[in-house]
């Protein structure tokens, strides 16, 4: 017991990257807008379409979406399809347990997934699923090795393999690069798709913290007021403080 | 209306010390009239401390100390409490600027000397509220129950364990149980929401009693009560500090207030520092994050407990580590014995004094930055040179605040 | 403060200032306190908890009494007998309000078996007098309730009594009839309750 304590304990100081999925794979940036209302209703669907079936989002309800501009009708039309009710939160029929069995580890619940990874790894992680037959999936991903999850949107993007390339690195010697190449291509554009997965990324960014848009708007509000108060409290200040010599 | 106030006034008199009160603290508790900038932080602790207070009552309201539903009832409060989110995000945003400015003021006391006599007392009561501000920082981080809530729980309970022979039965005491679980949560809630707050109000009353007795220092380190006016023994240099410096203190938050707000509503997580990533990952007991470093304002003794690399004594790495980091908080309640200079304020102090302190703040940056990293043998290294400069400053200064060329110190504050 | 004034004669100048720094201060107040009050109202959750109800009633035999929950009371939904609808009529004499003219209930329940459908009461399960739930005794002339009782609901704390329209009697603590909820029917055998508005489902 003691030595599993003592073992966890240099575990905490010996952070361990090389085992954690977090192969250091240069992001890309995001192309997201959180005050673009249309690519974040069309993210909201594509939510509820792909991620909803095996990952949950416990902590969102649904008729939170109006957030987004959608009314209630459309939100019980256009996203809930378990017989749920707007106030619902947004859980899923699927048991842990199964969960397990069937993937191996519960699929991660998504409603602060974007807290935790950032908005540019999951853009990355999204456009970054290769065919790997080595795999229990059938697929691996650049930025996360050995991912449990199978490529959900393939026919959208289509099927890509991974290329091991030789490159210049101009100072005379060679070093290898992963490359991604479309083998099989999707129902959409590498243009098309990419803008797909930046909608479904700029929701999971907006569900990670819905207060945000409002939090700005007070924020700018508050700031305008305390700069105010600031010219007065000076000049009050500066009223009582001419006395002192 | 005057004279009814008045006649309320004197009522409450009779039964109640106000107004004598209100003079003593207030309108006749004589400051020195050369405050600047660094004299700020003590009210605006103050502030801070209300602002914990109560945005952690209205916390409390909504939070679950259960393990199996705190981290759902912080996303709760995020979610569906009606401005949860903005008392959260004031609460923790309060948390990390509770440090930076307690830090400033105590950066303050170094540099004029404040803790030396008569204020030796008012140093070690101030100590011990940074030491309580620590639990409650401890305690308070383990509640969202997120990933770095648990692990960085975990590392403080296996520091107990590693206390020869006493370890293991006070960190079942601590804990309640074998290891880190619900009950551990449950207890420190208890410890984070009454008894350290309540320890903690005490303190800083005790602190600021203290204060009024012996009086403000200042930037010239001299005595303001020396200089007394013969007709109404008020000190020549000190001015009310009602209406002055209330009057400057509230223009001091106000400016506080831009950057508290700025922080609360344009970046909360303050790029990872305030609220850290992996802390939206529920506590998994099985498997730690890829990288884990304690809050910003922990790291630079975080540094200090890994830079014990090598046995000594007869005393291995891991407890050395843990001495260090002990250490390097406990000598600073040994200030006021350590420094032996003829002069208080940096002002008039030598060059040694000067280049010590400098390098002491160099070492704490160096030291929390390398806290955050993930360490290598070049970080370790640096880790242990600046450990030893940290250490150093305290061990060393009775011998160079001594024999440091000190400049005479003025009869009268100076502007 | 006085000797301040005293010594000074203070200038118009810090008059206005110190006038104008408390009104901010004062906006400033009750800014700040605002978030911490509304954050002690219903929340989310709560609203969710109080939204409409949908019941399915296919299973529901004549006589039977359903009890529902919405906003954290028992609504009771109840299939009258023949029998039963037959006793309301020879009560009223024995009612303090036979005809609903209290707003006890919407205007489509404001008729004799106060129901949309005759043979369906919705109604609250609450007791008008202190909030108990009152207690199904559809037995006539039990022992406890004298001979004269033709079925309907007994408040075991303080012995109200409601008829089978939820109807109270003359003479007992509560005041007035049961609360009928807005509901309407979403098709033949789903009962909406908490909303007259078939798109609130």
């Amino acid at each position: 017991m003691r030595g599993i304590r003592v073992l966890l304990f240099f575990l905490c100081l010996v952070p361990l990257t090389a085992f954690a999925g977090g192969s250091r794979v240069t992001l890309d940036q995001a192309p997201i807008q959180y005050t673009d209302t249309l690519s974040l209703q069309r993210g909201a669907k594509i939510f509820v379409n792909y991620c909803l079936t095996c990952h949950s989002a416990n902590y969102m309800r649904y008729n939170r979406l109006r957030d987004l501009g959608l009314s209630k009708k459309q939100i019980k039309d256009n996203l809930i399809f378990t017989g749920k009710k707007p106030g619902d939160l947004m859980k899923i029929a699927m048991k842990e347990k199964e969960a397990q069995k069937w993937f191996g580890v519960v699929p991660p619940d998504l409603s602060v997934i974007a807290r935790s990874r950032g908005a540019d790894w999951l853009y990355t992680y999204l456009r970054q699923f290769y065919r790997d037959e080595s795999t229990t999936t059938g697929w691996n991903n650049l930025v996360f090795d050995k991912a449990a999850m199978p490529h959900v949107l393939y026919e959208l993007q289509g099927e890509q393999l991974l290329r091991l390339e030789m490159v210049d690195d101009g100072h005379g010697g060679k070093h290898e690069v992963k490359k991604l190449v479309l083998n099989k291509p999707g129902l959409l554009s590498k243009t098309e798709y990419d803008m797909y997965v930046a909608d479904l990324v700029n929701y999971l960014v907006y569900l990670g913290e819905p207060a945000a848009t409002y939090r700005v708007q007070l924020g700018i509000i508050v700031m305008l007021f305390l700069f105010g108060m600031l010219g007065l409290t000076y000049a009050l200040k500066h009223d009582f403080w001419r006395e002192v010599h | 209306m005057g004279k009814r106030l008045n006649s309320i006034v004197k009522w409450i008199d009779e039964r109640f010390p106000l107004t004598s009160n209100w003079k003593a603290h207030l309108t006749e508790y004589y400051a020195p009239k050369n405050f600047n900038f660094w004299y700020y932080f003590g009210s605006l602790a103050m502030l801070v401390l209300v602002n914990q207070l109560l945005t952690g009552i209205f916390l409390t309201m909504n939070y679950k100390p259960d393990a199996s539903m705190a981290f759902a009832s912080v996303e709760y409060i995020m979610r569906d409490v009606d401005f949860g989110w903005l008392i959260r995000y004031m609460h923790s945003t309060g948390a990390s600027m509770f440090f930076v400015v307690v830090y400033l003021h105590m950066f303050r006391g170094m540099m004029y000397g404040s803790y030396r006599k008569p204020r030796e007392l008012l140093w070690l009561i101030g100590s011990g509220i940074f030491f309580v501000l620590m639990m409650l920082a401890f305690t308070g981080y383990i509640l969202p129950w997120g990933q770095m809530s648990y692990w960085g729980a975990m590392v403080i309970i296996n520091m107990i364990m590693a206390i020869p022979v006493i370890g293991e039965p006070l960190s079942n005491l601590i804990l309640g149980d074998f290891t880190l679980s619900d009950a551990a949560l449950n207890r420190f809630f208890a410890y984070h929401v009454v008894t350290l707050p309540v320890l903690l109000v005490t303190l800083v009353v005790v602190h600021v009693i203290a204060l009024h007795e012996v009086g403000s220092n200042n930037p010239d380190g001299i005595e303001i009560k020396a200089n007394r006016d013969p007709k109404t023994n008020i000190p020549v240099d000190g001015i009310p500090f009602h209406p002055y410096y209330t009057v400057k203190d509230i223009f001091g938050v106000v400016v506080f207030l831009i950057l508290f707000c700025g922080i609360i509503f344009f970046a909360p997580e303050m790029g990872g520092y305030f609220l850290e990533y992996n802390n939206f990952i529920p506590a998994n007991t099985l498997q730690t994050p890829d990288h884990i470093a304690p809050v910003w304002y922990f790291t630079p003794y975080y540094s200090m407990l890994r830079a014990a690399t090598v046995n000594f004594l007869w005393i291995d790495a891991k407890l050395w580590g843990i001495i260090l980091m002990g250490g390097s908080v406990a000598i600073i309640c040994l200030l006021p014995w350590l420094d032996r200079s003829p002069v208080k304020s940096i002002r008039y102090k030598g060059p040694y004094f000067k280049t010590a302190l400098t390098l002491f703040v160099i070492s704490v940056f160096v030291l929390g930055w390398l806290g955050t990293k993930t360490p290598t043998p070049l970080y370790t290294l640096l880790a242990q040179i600046f450990t030893v400069i940290y250490f150093a400053f305290f061990i060393l200064m009775p011998w160079y605040s001594k024999i440091d060329k000190c400049k005479p110190e003025p009869k009268r504050v100076t502007k | 403060m006085e000797d301040i004034d005293k010594k000074n004669e203070m200038s118009g100048r810090r008059r206005f200032l110190i006038t104008a720094t408390s009104v901010a201060g004062g906006i400033a107040g009750v800014a700040w306190a605002t978030p911490f009050i509304m954050s002690m109202f219903p929340s989310e959750r709560a609203k969710a908890a109080g939204a409409p109800v949908e019941v399915d009633i296919s299973k529901l035999e004549p006589g039977m009494l359903l009890m529902v929950e919405y906003r954290g009371k028992v609504v009771w939904v109840l299939n009258r007998t023949s029998e039963m609808l037959a006793t309301l009529s020879k009560l009223n004499d024995q009612l303090a309000d036979p005809k609903s003219e209290k707003e006890q209930q919407p205007e489509y329940a404001q008729n004799p078996t106060r129901s949309i459908r005759p043979e369906i009461l919705v109604t609250t399960g609450v007791c008008t007098h202190l909030g108990c739930s009152p207690v199904f005794r559809k037995e006539i002339a039990p022992v406890d309730l004298g001979s004269d009782w033709l079925g309907g609901f007994f408040c075991p704390c303080h012995g109200s009594k409601f008829d089978l329209a939820g109807r109270v009697y003359k003479n007992v603590p509560a005041p007035t009839n049961l609360l009928v909820p807005p509901h309407t029917y979403l098709s033949e055998n789903i009962l909406l309750i908490g909303s007259e508005k078939k798109e609130e489902a």
